[in-house]
């Protein structure tokens, strides 16, 4: 079964109530290829809904998102092999091993994935491989979980706070990291506020206040550009 | 819609003064002598005639259950939020019918047998069905912002677990017989009474029914206008 | 699909064997029950007949629901559950694994606790291995699918605990009086397997009313 990349995110008035709480309101925003977008905004803004409803998890009370190869639509189970998911949570059995981990998802993404040569890649360490995760530190774990996202090679990318907890090594390497995949035709989508991971190598700002879209600009974005952008629109 | 109400509560009282009227006046108390002079105690005293109350609410606390898990199913499906505020207010009006129920039943109970609660099919069917009721106003209240959506899933399964219920309690021991024979086997001159006693009981439910929308429709512009006014910073 | 599921549910249960926590802690909690239950009710035949079914039935509504919550607490531990969500397996397949990984969970404790029931209370309750085994199954299967579909709605409710039992126990009434019925029917004096017979089979017809039902409804409840 051939994989679709996804090359465009449509997202097209989506509203989200929950009971008596309205988390978002008529967003219509855009994500393409090779593209990385900052979605930033105040806690309880709605970020983490939105990217929630971007990868199929909540459902949009209002409004719907679709997915796009060129002109082709992806539905379904596509849609959800082509995204990644880097969390504030791990989303990782603490009681399996890393390997195990990493079989679990190949098995469940239905690909053969070179295991090794991922964790490699993140670095992490040999001997700790077979070992459960919950004996991991906690900057073990983080690399396992990017290997997680990474494993099924994503053409979506979704990153939720991922630079809380790393240092600023960590961090900028990471940032360096999501630039390199954007570079190769990945969409990144990232909810931060560590606007310095980030810097130079955003070219797509979008901003949310109180469940509304207040900003959606493209462009490029140094540190202070970006601090600049948010401080304007969510004063 | 705002007009029914009151028409439909003065036609409720109304069949109520009627049929209290005939439930005194009208049906009959047959007192048994058997051959031996003695008195049989089935026969149907003056305390049976609670009964056109008992079965009047018995019986549309019944329907509201499908009511219920009809309009949840819908809801679930549609995402429809109207859906829901029906099943909400049938379930809200029915744990009340419920409780006459219960009560009623008690009160017969004892004026007929002596004891104030009897496992009898009827009787525990109703309470079954108002423990599934009364569940759900449990969790729409404390389970947060995702209440209706597990309320309605529960309504969903109650609803189905009443053919199970049915056939568990079985459908024998009742006086005046079983669970569906009240309503065959009633002599005559019960008939006008009951059938009257239902109706109004009826109109009385579908009134408390539309006042609670009515005001759950309320809320919800309320809600509405006040966040509209929010981001419009009026508020 | 059902390779996806059986997947998930094999997953769950290396889970579950590297640590043992919820089979252990059942087990020791189904026994102190069957102690309690020694102290509480009488020794004499005709109470143990009386009282077995129920204390059986009851010992597996709250392990089994305990085991649940426990269960599902774990997928939200490092929020798992999203990511199991988030596969591109049908969502059927994680409800399909989870029920399958609970039952033979919930069968396991069971296992272990009805042999410590029939000792403790001297009780004839495995004079007939082959209805209560079947009984035991179906009542498992019951209280897992319900529980999975409900347990999984509820991980990010905030008063989950509490809420889990309220309504699981409504619903699963029909299963525990039928389970009741049926283990009633085998340790009674005469036992009448005939009886017993009808309520497994109101047992198999329950659990697959609300199997379909489950299937028809998980992805519905369980997204946002």
């Amino acid at each position: 079964m051939g994989r679709v990349a996804i090359r465009s995110v449509r997202i097209d008035k989506v509203g989200k109530r929950y009971g008596t709480e309205r988390a978002l309101a008529a967003v219509s925003l855009e994500f393409r290829a090779g593209s990385m977008c900052a979605l930033l905004g105040h806690n309880g803004a709605g970020k983490t809904t939105l990217l929630g409803i971007v990868s199929t998890l909540v459902r949009p009370t209002a409004g719907a998102v679709t997915y796009w190869q060129d002109d082709r639509a992806i539905t379904g189970a596509d849609v959800r092999r082509e995204i990644g998911l880097l969390a504030h949570a791990s989303l990782i059995y603490a009681e399996l091993s890393a390997i195990e981990n990493l079989e679990l998802v190949a098995g469940l993404y239905g690909i053969s994935a070179d295991i090794s040569a991922i964790l490699d890649q993140v670095g992490l360490d040999k001997r700790a491989r077979e070992r459960a995760a919950r004996t991991y530190s906690r900057g073990m774990v983080q690399r396992l979980a990017l290997a997680r996202a990474l494993l099924t090679k994503p053409s979506l990318l979704l990153l939720d706070e991922p630079f809380t907890g790393l240092d600023r090594d960590g961090a900028l390497a990471l940032g360096a990291q999501l630039g390199e995949l954007k570079a190769a035709g990945t969409i990144v989508v990232v909810v931060t506020h560590d606007l310095e991971a980030i810097a130079g190598r955003t070219d797509h700002v979008a901003i949310l206040r109180r469940g509304q879209l207040v900003c959606d600009e493209h462009g490029d974005y140094s540190y202070d550009a970006l601090r600049d952008l948010y401080h304007r629109h969510t004063a | 819609m705002k007009k029914l109400v009151p028409i439909l509560c003065i036609l409720a009282a109304f069949g109520i003064a009627v049929s209290l009227y005939e439930i005194f006046f009208v049906t009959p108390i047959e007192v048994n002598i058997d051959s031996n002079g003695r008195l049989n105690m089935s026969s149907l005293f003056f305390n049976y005639k609670i009964m056109f109350f008992h079965v009047a609410h018995a019986f549309w606390l019944f329907c509201a259950v499908f009511v219920a898990g009809i309009s949840s199913a819908f809801y679930i499906k549609t995402q429809n939020v109207k859906w829901d505020d029906i099943a909400s207010a049938a379930v809200d009006v029915s744990v009340a019918f419920g409780a006459v129920v219960l009560l009623t039943g008690s009160i017969w109970a004892r004026a007929a047998w002596g004891v104030w609660w009897h496992w009898e099919p009827r009787l525990t069917m109703s309470l079954l069905l108002w423990i599934v009721l009364v569940g759900y106003v449990l969790v729409r209240r404390f389970a947060g912002p995702s209440g209706d959506r597990i309320a309605a899933g529960m309504a969903i399964f109650g609803m189905i677990g009443v053919p199970f219920i049915y056939v568990l309690v079985g459908s024998d021991s009742h006086p005046n017989s079983g669970a569906n024979g009240v309503v065959a086997k009633l002599p005559p001159e019960m008939r006008g009474a009951f059938w009257l006693s239902v109706a109004s009981f009826l109109l009385w439910f579908l009134a408390l029914m539309l006042t609670r929308l009515e005001s759950t429709r309320a809320e919800r512009e309320l809600r509405e206008l006040r966040e509209r006014a929010l981001d419009l910073g009026v508020l | 699909m059902l390779r996806h599921a059986l997947r998930i549910a094999w997953k769950d249960l290396r889970v579950e064997a590297r640590s043992k926590e919820i089979f252990v802690t059942m087990v020791f909690f189904g026994g102190l029950l069957c102690v309690i239950y020694s102290f509480g009710f009488g020794h004499d035949d005709a109470s143990v007949r009386g009282g077995v079914p129920g204390m059986l039935w009851v010992t597996l509504a709250f392990t089994g629901t305990i085991a649940l919550g426990r269960a599902f607490d774990r997928e939200r531990e490092n929020d798992t559950m999203r990511a199991l969500l988030l596969a591109p397996v049908p969502r059927l397949s994680v409800f399909l694994g989870k029920a399958i990984a609970m039952t033979a969970l919930i069968l396991g404790v069971a296992i272990v606790v009805t042999p410590v029931l029939a000792l403790f209370l001297g009780a004839p309750l495995l004079d007939y291995p082959l209805q209560l085994a079947a009984e035991i199954l179906l009542g498992a299967v019951g209280i897992a699918v319900v529980g999975t579909v409900f347990a999984a709605t509820l991980l990010k409710v905030r008063s989950r605990d509490v809420l889990l039992p309220v309504i699981l126990y409504p619903l699963l009434i029909p299963l525990f009086v039928a389970g009741t019925n049926s283990t009633a029917a085998l340790v009674q004096l005469h036992p009448n397997l005939e009886i017993a017979t009808y309520w497994i089979q109101f047992l198999g017809i329950y659990d697959a009313a609300f199997l379909v039902l489950s299937l028809w409804v998980f992805e519905s409840l369980v997204i946002e």
